[in-house]
């Protein structure tokens, strides 16, 4: 089976998805079960993978047994075997901790529920995974249509015109996407990456390439929601159901950035990327929009996970203008960042869809007293806070850290700045959410449980905490191994010709 | 003009193409109601089909579909007489994708009419508002 | 607004027209699109599966994985119209129409009751009956079966001609729908219960992924047919072709149970009682 490891990783979620639609039919309750075991099995088998990527260099699988270009192949390497163990891992946590959320929310529906969930999730892996463009449009619009359902069942006051909404950005997206690859294909009658990357230098200076570099970046940003195209974002992550929000907001941004550093190394290529289509600056101007537009709106709402999707606004700028400085130490940056981001965003929002359980309000106003409430899962969300504001030990402050010093080294100290505001902001954030749970008592009038008065104790399920805490070590324990995860994963990830 | 007129003729396809490209667009950017959006939305996804579709066209070619007689598949396939199938494949995913994201979309769109008796955004933004 | 609409409007056009001077020209057999992967399909095709019909093979087999997902895609939004629209505790009970059979009376039950659906002297009708519809009924009584097996022939028959799983189970889902919309939604549950639609559609994708995994545990690579030649008899070119044959059975389920159960709930909204 060691062989099969690369499709394992997609095709354990596949299988995995029918058979809870057919154990549904049996009974609501396998479905929880049977999903853990199968998302179980999909990090296991990334971890073997990237294992054996560490110890063999670069896998390469061929679907059906054609060689690429006529058959679909895969293709990995370090990086996107990290990025995978991240999707596998926090699939998992999320729907380890959000267990309650889910049965209190979808109880009549438990086997569609956790049947897209994992649709989703395999989307996500093969996103990672593919080598070839057309397929990587087929899985986007797995992970697409799935997202746009699982969003929709959100409060239906709100939640069904923001998916309707999405599902308009998204296809224009997806579109884009596939017109780019339309155009790819016209001129090189291929569609494998690596194919594609041998044919293209022979055409160096053809409008369609250029039309489908631009088609593709443009297709991607929506899809990432880069901010002038970002407006779909905060609606659709804001009113989804707490257990959806808690996965999706992690995943999708951060895979589609993923997909935007593949696309533009290692199907372009990367001097024509940064040399000769000449965009560089523009979009690292943006990503400073975005960062400071970003995290301006986010001071501007009371409503905590409204708070939170603009922070991701602001961080998909963060990953995005690292990226296009164009240097290696930006790019290590943005690949890290995926990975932190990642870990950050399932912190803080797990701890929202905890609080939302617990306490049934949304507004950080309802936070008060929750220091002494709920101690554990509060102490968890800090530990997200200051790993988002750049607090040494935790994750977040390294790969800024390497940000930053990619945009000195880039001569581009507007994005500099930014990063610095955008940390500013942040911290002026969080405090003040852990000034309103800290010093202000409980308030009564919101339990939405009868909860007794006082400041009574009152924590989160065990099955809720454990996930969070560990989320929350997590983002510890890849602070410290930051350094050995750029020095022997990212860095065989980015080609040889940047410095 | 001559050049002009032989790029129209010899092209037309990609007019057509970039005509529903802008229809589509126009559609789900201009229009305020919710299922002219959708329509909008299915004229772009079909424009990127035809657009598919006709790069896979051939002068002079049949259907690709190899004609052959039990026993005498040794005789050589010309790949100039029949037309490209692979646009014709990967559209079929597409045609697939545009129905499952069309099933979606109505489907939202019922659930919104539910709780708004109205699929016009002003009005729905209205209603949100005085909520 | 509407200018700034226009005018983005006419720059992507514009943006669009800015790369035509490079496209090949209609139907140009020299198009590099033509030339690299395209010829070794329609060269080999005959060799590698045994299948004349060179989109069947590159759907199926050089390219099934992509046709594994798209089934996955279709299967995903026919969940998801599930989860999104039905209602299964309706909270308050609809009104619902009777039809006394013999005298031609209509009842009509705004609360609760316990009537059921339909017995011999009382029969259940839309909110739109329409009386008398004995052409629309008798037409599609006609139509339905040789539609259906019509479908079974394009799924069977796409070696060969245009054809195969999608077709085939499109055409089979279109006759279901005929039928439900030449008479009622209620009589073509009887015949496709909404819970069987499901299983069917899961198992068709089912049948797909696990064609794939069979030829992984006999050593091959995920859906490589070849691998089930000591299964199916014959060489490994006709397993390839039996392969196929296989995954498009499963498709055809699959998309044919989904569209039925999009059409169950976009028509009749959720509530499974009546459809348009």
């Amino acid at each position: 089976m060691n062989a099969n490891l690369p499709e394992l990783i997609v095709i354990i979620p596949l299988i995995g998805a029918f058979l809870i639609t057919l154990a549904a039919t049996v009974h609501g309750k396998l479905c929880f079960p049977l999903a853990a075991a199968i998302l179980t099995g999909a990090l296991v088998s990334a971890v073997g993978l990237l294992g054996r990527v560490l110890a063999e260099g670069v896998v390469e699988y061929h679907l059906a047994g054609w060689r690429p270009p006529w058959g679909i192949g895969y293709r990995v390497d370090p990086l996107n075997g990290l990025v995978l163990v991240v999707v596998a891992a926090v699939a998992l946590i999320n729907l380890l901790g959000t267990r309650p959320l889910v049965e209190k929310d979808f109880g009549d529906r438990l086997g569609p529920f956790y049947t897209l969930y994992v649709l989703f999730v395999t989307g996500l892996m093969g996103i990672v995974v593919t080598g070839d463009a057309f397929n990587l449009y087929v899985l986007l619009e797995i992970a697409a249509i799935t997202g746009y359902a699982l969003i929709g069942m959100g409060n239906p006051q709100r939640a069904p015109l923001a998916g309707l909404n999405y599902i308009f950005m998204g296809t224009i997206g997806a579109s884009l996407y596939l017109l780019g690859v339309g155009y790819i294909y016209l001129v090189t009658g291929t569609l494998n990456m690596m194919d594609i990357a041998a044919r293209l230098p022979a055409l160096a200076g053809s409008r369609l390439v250029m039309t489908a570099f631009i088609f593709c970046i443009a297709g991607l940003c929506l899809k990432m929601g880069f901010f002038p195209l970002h407006a779909w974002l905060p609606n659709a992550y804001s009113h989804a159901p707490a257990a959806v929000s808690s996965l999706i907001a992690p995943l999708m941004t951060k895979v589609m950035v993923y997909v935007m550093i593949r696309i533009m190394l290692t199907v372009f290529d990367p001097g024509f990327t940064f040399g000769t289509m000449g965009v560089s600056r523009g979009m690292v101007w943006l990503a400073v929009a975005a960062i400071l537009g970003g995290s301006i709106l986010a001071l501007g709402t009371r409503h905590l996970k409204r708070m939170l999707t603009y922070i991701i606004v602001a961080e998909v700028g963060y990953m995005v203008g690292g990226f296009w400085l164009g240097n290696r130490a930006g790019i290590s940056g943005a690949a890290l960042h995926i990975v932190n981001d990642a870990a950050m965003t399932l912190c803080v929002f797990l701890a929202a869809g905890t609080f939302f359980y617990k306490i049934g309000g949304e507004s950080i106003d309802d936070l008060q007293g929750l220091f002494r409430k709920m101690p554990v899962s509060m102490a968890a969300f800090a530990v997200g806070g200051l790993s988002i504001i750049g607090v040494p030990p935790t994750c977040g402050f390294f790969s800024k850290w390497y940000l930053i010093s990619g945009g000195l080294a880039a001569g581009q100290y507007a994005f500099v700045g930014a990063l610095l505001f955008s940390s500013l902001v942040n911290l002026a954030l969080f405090f003040r959410i852990f000034e309103i749970a800290f010093f202000e008592p409980f308030q009564e009038h919101h339990g939405a449980h009868g909860a007794p008065a006082g400041t009574a104790r009152q924590e989160a399920p065990l099955q809720m905490l454990v996930p969070l805490v560990l989320t929350a070590l997590g983002l510890v324990a890849l602070g410290l191994y930051s350094g050995d995860m750029v020095s022997r994963l990212i860095e065989h990830a980015i080609p040889a010709g940047i410095v | 003009m001559e050049d002009l007129a032989a790029n129209f003729l010899t092209k037309y396809n990609y007019w057509a193409f970039i005509a529903l490209v802008m229809i589509g667009f126009y559609a789900m950017i201009v229009k305020r109601n919710l299922v002219k959006k959708i329509v909008g939305m299915n004229i772009l996804q079909t424009a990127v089909i035809l657009f598919y579709v006709s790069i896979g066209a051939k002068r002079d070619a049949d259907l690709p579909i190899i004609a052959h007689g039990h026993g005498s598949a040794s005789h050589a396939v010309h790949a100039a007489d029949y037309i490209n199938p692979l646009p014709h494949v990967l559209m079929l995913t597409a045609i697939v994708v545009s129905v499952a994201t069309l099933g979606v979309a109505i489907a939202l769109a019922i659930k919104i009419y539910r709780q708004y008796g109205t699929l016009e955004e002003d009005e729905i933004g209205e209603r949100i508002r005085n909520a | 607004m509407k200018t700034i609409a226009l005018l983005t409007v006419l720059a992507i056009g514009a943006f669009l027209l800015y790369g035509t001077p490079e496209f090949p020209a209609w139907g140009d057999p020299q198009a590099p699109a033509a030339l690299h992967v395209s010829p070794y399909y329609i060269e080999h095709t005959i060799e590698d599966t045994a299948v004349p019909n060179v989109v069947t093979s590159v759907l199926a087999d050089y390219r099934g994985y992509d046709t594994m997902f798209e089934t996955s895609v279709i299967f995903a939004a026919g969940l998801a119209c599930l989860m999104l629209l039905r209602r299964y505790q309706p909270k308050t009970q609809e009104t619902r129409l009777y039809r006394h059979v013999p005298t031609g009376i209509t009842l009509r039950i705004a609360q609760g009751g316990k009537i059921p659906e339909a017995s011999d002297e009382f029969e259940r009708i839309d909110s739109q009956w329409v009386p008398y519809d004995l052409i629309v009924k008798l037409t599609a009584r006609l139509i339905v079966p040789f539609a259906q097996l019509f479908a079974l022939y394009v799924i069977a028959h796409g070696h060969h001609s245009p054809g195969g799983g999608f077709q085939g189970g499109v055409i089979y889902g279109a006759a279901l729908i005929l039928y439900a919309v030449s008479f009622d939604l209620r009589s073509t549950f009887r015949r496709l219960s909404e819970r069987t639609a499901i299983l069917l559609s899961a198992a068709g994708v089912l049948i797909y992924a696990s064609t794939g995994f069979l030829c992984m545990l006999m050593g091959g690579n995920f859906l490589d047919y070849g691998y089930l030649a000591p299964l199916l008899g014959g060489d490994p070119v006709m397993a390839r072709s039996h392969g196929i044959f296989i995954v498009e059975i499963g498709v055809g389920m699959a998309v044919m149970a989904v569209m039925v159960s999009l059409y169950y709930n976009l028509a009749s909204a959720g509530r499974h009682d009546e459809g348009l």
